[in-house]
């Protein structure tokens, strides 16, 4: 086995040549055949690559699909985002652990299957969904939760629980999916008809600052969420000094309740392809990366395939559509589970094969990003834009939206509505109307931007969807008349003191204190003066921390603050005796009880 | 005007934090023309002769004795000041809220290497307060209103603290003070 082991990793390494920057994909590919990366892989890894082993180590112990312990050959991993569990995930992981007769975090005693929790997967439109093992099952009931589990013990084989295809390029061979795309609203941008190869083609009959400049002047802005300007960002990657650029693409729609990307990249993988390819050529770079979120493992094929289509066709590769000179070519690089790895930083460290650690800025990707050279990371849904700004020029583009945020934007509705899906409106357009677009008039409240963006109340229905009011990277959340708001913001803390990287203390600490806090105020112990704790603790953890998600995860408990403030006063009371109402002296003293064999008679009296 | 009371106690802790406050050295003298101790092991007044301004608590919460007597203090004190880092966060004496209650019943009385126990007991009289599942920091217990950092506060840090609080002053503590490291 051992042998085995060693000559396995010595191949593996090699088909990466060797190469410390392709850990990733070393320690994914040692995964994949061993089931987890073993101490004595990872001593062997760090030995072939020259590396200490903790570099290894660290890498392993960051993502959360890779593993230490061996643990089923078929692992489930169960989404138990906010959404899904409004959709029932807690009964249906009580089914899972009932036919499979283990607990969520464990393994089958037989060693076949492993049954665990995952944050959002991208698959909240069709809720509750699952991976089981790279396969995605969706609209889980407790029955079918039985039979899943019932046919992986009879063939182990997650491809055949696939008894239905999805639409449009879920039902591609390649693909082979039951993820449904449910487009419901298509608009005048994304889901055109689109003509492969016209945008590049335009686009090289004019010079790179050409381009640079009808991408500003269709004042595009990064469909991620922050917002910056496209071609200004691309303008100082091309002003950076450096002796090679590069292209990110980011593709790791992580953030909760977000899944237009998706969409995206199995309806018009050619689009995002081509507005790299058009990146390269305006900022002067030879080499692309997508970085595919782990849970979309499914799609890497199919991926992999348009990519090659594309080489043959010669709008990837040398001479790009006999342009002399111009090279360009893209690799998918798979991440493995790290929310934190859609920060554009961590992004790029996951790639140089390093935990997803955001980097200190300045220096901004743009001056010093992956592998220090300068770099463009963009937004699946930016690069579609840019392909189409080409396609009819920059004009076409402004005349829709609004002022300050041209174009359309790929909204990800989920939750309670009628219609949960991918809606492409106009900049500008009025939460209100979104929500009759999507069969929600009852909501009480929108969690706008997933986890990260804010609580919206009933109130504010009429703020608009824009860079200026609601900004947002397309995730609307909506909680019907039954909700309960806070008990929704505490699941987002959970989710955020899961994901912190940990490496400013605001974060990993305040994150914890902020939920925990919040929790007593939901268990009724609450005071007022916790409302002022909050509210200063969140500010310290926007404040303090490095990157967005520590800038961005006391959010759901700020915006619940400011909008639900009635929520909130109607739970905490004055208390005067001075006693911490949380501490419980009984439960403090059970252990003792029981292991000393007496009742406490301070604790009874 | 009858003097403002002080009660002290020592919890958790080292008595360490105690010694701090008597490291005032002369100004002890000035202190006692300030204040009155009541409970305290200063003077060894066991109980509460009425109420108080100022309790400082040394000490995180250990046993139920620990909460008995900082709910105790609660109840008779207007403002009460962790002292020390035992106060304040638990402290070494917390040390132990990684390790089950079990094992360290079990560490102390059967299985440490220095221990002679023939009757294999773990010592069970009635005298004997009951441990807590794990070291509390007095907040987690009761309100607190003020931490003084240090393992001890040295002296300078609790009088200023102390006067300014009796004299009804902002406290001022220079950096110098409250720096650690």
């Amino acid at each position: 086995m051992s042998d085995n082991l060693a000559a396995s990793v010595r191949e593996i390494c090699k088909a990466n040549g060797g190469d410390r920057t392709r850990l990733m994909d070393i320690v994914r590919a040692v995964q994949a055949k061993f089931g987890c990366v073993s101490g004595p892989a990872m001593e062997m890894i760090a030995q072939e690559l020259k590396v200490h082993r903790v570099e290894v180590h660290g890498m392993v112990s960051f993502y959360s699909f890779l593993s230490e312990q061996p643990k089923g050959k078929v692992t489930i991993r169960l989404c138990n985002d906010l959404v899904d569990q409004m959709a029932g995930a807690a009964e249906v992981g009580q089914a899972f652990e009932d036919e499979l007769g283990i607990k969520v975090g464990q393994t089958t005693p037989d060693g076949k299957i492993a049954l665990e929790y995952t944050a959002c997967i991208g698959m909240c439109d069709q809720a509750p969904a699952a991976l089981v093992n790279d396969v995605v099952v969706t609209e889980l009931s407790t029955d079918s939760a039985r039979r899943i589990v019932r046919e992986l013990r009879k063939h182990m084989d997650p491809a055949r629980l696939v008894t239905r295809l999805g639409d449009g390029n879920n039902a591609h061979e390649l693909v082979h999916a039951m993820v449904l795309n449910n487009i419901r609203v298509k608009g005048s941008l994304i889901f055109t008809p689109t003509n492969r190869g016209e945008a590049i083609r335009k686009a090289l009959g004019i010079t790179p600052a050409e381009v640079i400049r009808a991408v500003k002047t269709s004042r595009l802005r990064g469909r991620g969420g922050a917002g910056f300007p496209t071609g200004l960002k691309w303008e100082f990657t091309r002003a950076a000094p450096g002796e090679r650029r590069y292209i990110l693409c980011n593709a790791d729609e992580g953030e909760p309740g977000t899944f237009k990307d998706r969409v995206i990249l199995t309806e018009l993988p050619d689009r995002v392809f081509a507005g790299m390819t058009i990146a390269g050529y305006a900022v002067g770079a030879e080499e692309g990366i997508v970085y595919l979120r782990g849970e979309y493992a499914y799609l890497r094929k199919y991926l992999e395939h348009t990519l090659q289509e594309r080489r043959k066709d010669n709008l990837l590769g040398r001479n790009i559509l006999g342009k002399q000179g111009f090279n360009f070519d893209i690799r998918i690089q798979m991440g493995a589970g790290a929310y934190v790895c859609g920060e554009e930083t961590a992004l790029i460290s996951s790639c140089e094969g390093l935990r997803g650690d955001p980097k200190t800025r300045p220096p901004f990707p743009a001056q010093k990003g992956y592998l220090g050279c300068p770099s463009v990371v963009n937004n699946v849904e930016t690069f579609a834009c840019v392909t189409k700004i080409l396609e009819q020029g920059p004009a076409t583009f402004c005349e829709i939206g609004s002022q300050g945020s041209p174009g359309t934007k790929l909204l990800s509705i989920s939750g309670d509505c009628k219609s949960p899906g991918v809606f492409e409106v106009p900049f500008g357009i009025k939460l209100s109307e979104v929500l009759k677009l999507c069969g929600a008039e009852d909501a009480i409240a929108v969690q706008v931007g997933g986890a990260s963006g804010q609580m919206v109340a009933r109130e504010e229905f009429g703020r608009t969807i824009c860079y200026d009011d609601l900004a947002t990277g397309g995730a609307l959340m909506v909680l019907g008349p039954e909700r309960n708001v806070l008990e929704a913001a505490e699941k987002f803390m959970d989710f955020f003191v899961e994901e912190s990287c940990g490496y400013c203390t605001p974060c990993r600490v305040g994150n914890v204190l902020l939920r925990n806090r919040l929790a007593r105020i939901l268990a009724g112990d609450g005071e007022p003066s916790d409302l002022d704790y909050l509210n200063d603790l969140g500010q310290t953890v926007k404040i303090m921390s490095r990157c967005g998600l520590g800038q961005t995860s006391a959010n759901p408990i700020l915006t619940t603050l400011k909008n639900f403030r009635p929520a909130y006063n109607a739970l905490v009371k004055k208390r005067t005796d001075g006693l911490q109402p949380a501490f419980d002296l009984r439960t403090a003293v059970a252990d003792a009880e029981r292991v000393i064999g007496r009742k406490s008679e301070h604790a009874h009296a | 005007m009858a003097k403002p009371k002080v009660a002290t106690t020592s919890l958790a802790g080292c008595f360490g934090c105690h010694m701090s406050v008597l490291d005032i050295d002369d100004r002890i003298l000035k202190l006692i023309e300030l204040v009155q101790f009541d409970k305290s092991p200063i003077d060894d007044i066991k109980k509460f002769t009425g109420r108080c301004a100022i309790g400082l608590i040394e000490g995180g919460c250990c046993n139920e004795e620990n909460v008995r007597v900082l709910q105790d203090f609660r109840a008779h004190c207007d403002i009460l000041i962790s002292v020390g880092d035992c106060a304040t966060m638990g402290g070494i004496p917390a040390l132990r809220n990684m390790v089950p209650l079990q094992e360290c019943y079990e560490e102390a009385y059967l299985k440490g290497p220095t221990v002679h126990n023939p009757a294999r007991q773990i010592p069970n009289d009635p005298e004997l307060p009951l441990l807590l599942d794990k070291v509390y920091p007095c907040d987690e217990v009761v309100k607190i209103d003020y931490h003084l950092p240090g393992c001890p506060p040295s002296a300078d840090t609790i009088w200023e603290a102390l006067v300014a609080l009796l004299t009804d002053k902002p406290v001022q503590l220079p950096y110098e003070l409250v720096k650690y490291d």
